[in-house]
């Protein structure tokens, strides 16, 4: 099957590595020549622009402090944009009444004066399993239709105090359960790029609102890869922090050992700030950590500051397992495109083989299945949420998590429960957390020579809606990129790196890097040179690409 | 909004005994906290029980007993007096409005995290070294999942495989009315979890509502081996707990607010049969001399099915004791065991002790009951004077403080145990709370040692200082107390006394020799109380029996 990269710079690249890359490590860039030779390469509209992507917190602080616009101005440009797409996306769940209010509080603030924060009018969607005090938070589940938390998440906390503006809650597969946002207990999201498809999951609705620039940036959830597989998909730049970097406290717990609260951007830099505002140690959740959490974003430099080979000495390992069977050769070709891009940066380039990755599967979908099952059990309609009316104790429960809990979340509360049960408990969750210390191991044996690891952020472009609807081990299969991820608590960036056939514009797919431990520094870094150096691609979705150039 | 009321939730366990639910809420079946403090198991057994007395009973179960044997172990959930609960900050404060002393967290609200109150790590080592167990250098915490309105999360966080503490032991002596008797029962383990809330049920059933007041409140489930022989033993197991606990400062360990709570399982064997008998939990015991009855009727009952042949009625059960008919009933029956489904955890990280955190808390640890009765026992006190004296760790105190101060130690014990102790019990007081201090008590023995003052006025003193206070010396002198101990004086007055009543002294002179008590009586009243008694007697008797 043929598949189409449709960036014209990999005739570039192509060219320059059969120059000079002969070299047995280059056994792997060969390989991408000739698949790419393959393709079809077609002109494209809108690649035609060449400015790599700037970024819109800094832009819009700038319009503040320098008085060229109003917060008022700014928050309103992005509702209308977001009333004006939202029928056809469908990424919110709820959009706050209080941003245009939010707003004029932040434009008294700069008349009288008064230090701003670094998120000051900066509209930020939050995915709604992530608590908010003046907003409903559902989880995306029919069970806590209309709850409102007694609290807000410290990740929206800590928002609100660097003056950003909560325009609303984006949708998500019920509890993050899903890669599709088709478990969504309320609406299907549509993806930016192609309406007819899915945004990914469970983060579809904070990913499909940055593409579309409803909000400047969004948080969202990754347990399995809810945040870099709808990036990768809706074409922007999704961070998953280490596990314990940002603090749980209101985000609803899918699987508490791999849970972690994650960034979605249009450039690597906002990325960076938002991170850097949520990331730290927080007293209500045991599992935080304590490290200093660096300024992110200080070290992403302007493109003109960058050196001919910016990432000289730094070493790629391309995860061999990740471009094999079952992987889409449009992917393929341009995660090697990437791959190339990033030794033309100066970084050396070798492929190394994580054994444990195909384990990685089987053992993420127990555990989180079995954690799940634990932790969906306070919804049991009794003290909060819906609750159908019963006349016997066992009943209201039964009754009341039938009606509340979507399908695939009944699935997974069914599989945990298995795998936790007296006498099978050693051979399905014991085992699968033995794998993953094989999975942590891996890892660490392949970061110990590698700085940063890469591979596709999922295995094809975004699908059509409905297309694997009724095959969840389809749709499971297509978390294989990124479970692994999650199981070793590693941080990664998902960034668009190319393009392949689809839809009007052709359909984004992601770059997945991976760092060690709390080196998100360097994967913020790396992501924002290879983001300004790239050529030719400009992820910007026809749908609001005309109003927007 | 915390509070929810569910109409027509049948909690089919309780409803078949709204009785033992109410009796924890009214349970004023005893005496106070205070009252109980300065009890033994076997005190409170006598004051309290009506309807059996305690050693026809207990003689009943020796003649049972001489065939069989019972086989009991106690599971003990101690709740840790913490300033907070814990996994959130929430003051637990027993008797508060219904869902007042409640947070996000404890309630169960989605995105809420549990974070360990340090607390408790620190009184699960005290409670873990004071029962000789081994401790854990590395434990974790685990969930235990089942469904039930009081449980908020769905899941209780508990410690499954790897307790905080495992394989010690405690020691008690038996109270001599009993026969006495020292003992040691096995510990099997001591492990950290958080307390569920409560339901409280409507009259008439149709209703129930959720308390969530004590929803993370850390307790301490202290499981025996099944070492324990007759209900005795296990009331004075549970009575040893409750002192060790109130020693260590870790738990009021009070039985009616359930501060301590205590789930006995019972199983009979013939005697010289190897493996155990089928066991049966009872639960609902509010007391020790409760825990005793229950325990010995469940012997009885079990005794009696297997003598009549008919030991396959003894089936896997919890069963209820009823306070009110004085018996065990079925509760619920167990079908095949409980999947609680337990796994590690996630929201906590593990729990690991450092070998100089362990060795702080063990220096820290004051002197243990055992410790206490075997170094009062070495003083020379009987065994009574012993448990009386170490089962309120204030009366201990008071006690030691005394003889520091140089008294001598029969007598200060004899006082603590009599006058002071019957006034304590009289105003509900504790030894604190009264205005006598060591010093002064001792100050009091040794002035009626030393002869200064007579018995009796020490007595008026006592009374004096425990309500008033101030000290021995000075009531002595306001008082014009100091004892007459001159003879010459004490020689007048009998003249005296015998001058003014002469019938009394022919009818002395004339054999009734009883009237000596009379004589004694009237000298000692002239003497307001302050004459000597001893040389009182030697004049009288010597004046009375001198022909004159």
């Amino acid at each position: 099957m043929l598949s189409s990269v449709q960036n014209p710079r990999l005739f570039f690249v192509r060219c320059r590595f059969q120059f000079h890359l002969p070299s047995k490590s280059r056994h792997f860039h060969g390989s991408v020549a000739v698949r790419t030779s393959e393709t079809v390469m077609e002109p494209q509209t809108h690649a035609s622009s060449t400015t790599p992507p700037s970024s819109e917190i800094l832009t819009i602080r700038k319009s503040l402090l320098s008085h060229q616009k109003k917060a008022v101005d700014i928050a309103e440009e992005y509702l209308n944009r977001l009333r004006q797409t939202e029928p056809q996306i469908q990424s919110f769940l709820h959009v706050s009444e209080n941003a245009l209010r939010d707003a004029q509080a932040i434009d008294q603030k700069i008349e009288r004066n008064e230090e701003l924060g670094p998120l000051a009018g900066v509209l930020v969607g939050v995915k709604d399993n992530i608590c908010t005090v003046d907003m409903p938070s559902t989880g995306g589940s029919r069970i806590l239709e209309d709850y409102r938390p007694a609290f807000d998440a410290t990740a929206v906390k800590k928002l609100r105090e660097c003056g950003a503006i909560i325009v609303g809650k984006t949708n998500l597969d019920e509890f993050g359960m899903g890669s599709t946002t088709e478990s969504s207990g309320f609406q299907v999201t549509a993806n930016p790029w192609d309406v007819s498809r899915v945004p990914g999951g469970s983060s579809g609705g904070s990913a499909a609102a940055v593409s579309a620039r409803q909000c400047v940036v969004s948080l969202g959830s990754d347990t399995g890869g809810s945040v870099r597989q709808p990036a990768s998909f809706c074409g922007v730049v999704g961070m998953k922090p280490t596990y314990g970097r940002v603090s749980r406290f209101g985000l609803m717990a899918y699987a508490s050992s791999l849970d972690v609260i994650g960034c979605f951007g249009s450039s690597v830099v906002d990325t960076a700030i938002l991170l850097h505002a949520i990331s730290g140690h927080d007293i209500l959740d045991a599992t935080s950590s304590k490290r200093v959490v660096p300024d992110f974003s200080s070290q992403l430099t302007s493109m003109e500051l960058f050196e001919s080979k910016p990432l000289r000495g730094l070493r790629v390992g391309v995860i061999r397992e990740t471009l094999g069977d079952g992987v889409d050769m449009g992917v393929i070709s341009s995660i090697k495109a990437a791959a190339s891009h990033l030794e033309e940066l100066g970084s050396t380039v070798i492929e190394v083989s994580l054994p444990s990755f195909s384990l990685g599967l089987p053992a993420y979908y127990i555990l989180a299945s079995s954690e799940s099952s634990s932790n969906l059990s306070r919804y049991d309609g009794v003290r909060y949420g819906n609750q159908v009316a019963s006349d016997e104790l066992n009943s209201l429960y039964g009754d009341s998590r039938a009606n509340g809990f979507g399908p695939e979340v009944k699935m997974r509360i069914l599989m945990g429960t298995y795998a936790l049960s007296a006498g099978y408990y050693d051979a399905y969750y014991k085992r699968a957390q033995q794998v993953r210390t094989l999975v942590q191991k891996s890892f660490k044996t392949a970061l110990d020579e590698n700085d940063i690891l890469i591979s596709p952020a999922a295995p094809s472009v975004a699908y059509k809606i409905g297309e694997k609807k009724n095959d969840p081990l389809a749709m499971y299969a297509g978390d294989i990129m990124t479970v692994n991820v999650n199981l070793a608590g590693l941080p990664a960036l998902v960034l668009p790196c190319g393009f392949v056939e689809g839809g009007v514009a052709g359909l984004p797919v992601g770059l997945q890097m991976i760092g060690a431990a709390f080196d998100e520094e360097k994967l913020l870094k790396v992501g924002h040179i290879f983001e300004q150096t790239l050529q030719g691609c400009r992820f910007l979705p026809p749908l609001v690409a005309d109003s927007l150039s | 909004m915390a509070s929810v009321l569910f109409r027509g939730i049948q909690t089919r366990p309780f409803l078949l005994y709204p009785s033992a639910l109410l009796s924890r809420k009214n349970g004023v079946l005893f005496c106070t906290t205070k009252c109980s403090q300065s009890q033994t198991a076997t005190q409170e057994n006598q004051q309290t029980q009506m309807k059996v007395s305690p050693r026809t009973h207990t003689k009943k179960v020796e003649k049972i007993l001489h065939d069989y044997e019972a086989i009991i172990g106690i599971e003990t959930h101690v709740q840790l007096d913490t300033l907070t609960k814990a996994f959130c900050s929430c003051a637990y404060l027993y008797g508060s409005q219904p869902n007042t002393n409640v947070c996000p967290i404890c309630m169960g609200l989605p995105g809420t995290l549990p974070v360990l109150n340090s607390k408790v790590i620190e009184f699960a080592v005290k409670v873990g070294l004071a029962l000789n167990c081994n401790l854990s250098m590395n434990s974790k915490f685990d969930r235990k999942q089942y469904f039930y309105p009081d449980l908020p999360k769905g899941y209780q966080i508990s410690q499954f495989d790897i307790p905080i503490a495992t394989g010690g032991f405690i020691e008690l002596d038996l109270p001599t009315e009993y026969g006495g008797g020292h003992r040691k029962f096995g510990i099997t383990r001591v492990h950290m979890e958080e307390d569920a809330g409560k339901l409280l049920h409507s009259g008439n059933g149709s209703y129930s509502q959720v308390d969530l007041n004590r929803a993370g409140v850390p307790l301490l489930e202290i499981v025996s081996e099944p070492d324990i022989r007759s209900g005795l033993e296990a009331a004075e197991y549970a009575a040893e707990i409750q002192r060790l606990v109130r020693y260590l400062g870790v738990s009021n360990g009070n039985m009616q607010e359930g501060s301590l709570r205590c789930d006995v399982n019972v199983s009979v064997r013939p005697i010289g049969q190897l493996e155990y008998g089928t066991k049966v939990e009872i639960k609902n015991m509010n007391s020790f001399s409760a825990m005793n009855r229950a325990i010995d009727f469940e012997i009885s009952r079990q005794v009696d099915l297997y003598s009549k042949g008919e030991d396959n009625q003894i089936i896997q059960e919890t069963r209820l004791w009823e306070e009110g008919a004085q018996r065990t009933v079925t509760m619920r029956k167990k079908e095949g065991l409980a999947d609680y489904r337990y796994f590690p955890e996630p929201d906590l990280p593990e729990v690991v002790l450092s070998e100089e955190y362990v060795d702080n808390i063990r220096a820290s640890l004051l002197e243990l009951p055992e410790v206490k009765r075997r170094r009062y026992e070495r003083m020379g006190l009987s065994m009574q004077d012993v448990l009386f004296l170490t089962n309120d760790m204030n009366v201990a105190d008071f006690f030691d403080a005394t003889i520091e101060r140089g008294a001598e130690v029969k007598m200060a014990a004899n006082w603590i145990m009599s006058d002071i102790a019957a006034y304590l019990n009289n105003e509900k007081l504790s030894i604190n709370e009264i205005k006598l201090t060591p010093q002064e008590l001792a100050e009091l023995i040794s002035s009626i040692k030393g002869g200064t003052i007579s018995g009796k006025i020490g007595k008026e003193i006592l009374f004096e200082l425990i309500s008033n206070g101030g000290t021995v010396k000075a009531l002595i002198e306001e008082k014009d107390l100091v004892q007459i101990v001159d003879p010459a004086e004490i020689e007048k007055m009998v003249d005296k006394v015998l001058i003014e009543n002469p019938k009394q002294l022919q009818q002395y002179r004339g054999g009734k020799t009883k009237l000596q008590g009379f004589f004694a009586g009237q000298v000692m009243k002239l003497s307001k109380g302050k004459a000597n008694p001893g040389l009182l007697n030697k004049i009288l008797l010597e004046k009375l029996n001198a022909k004159g």
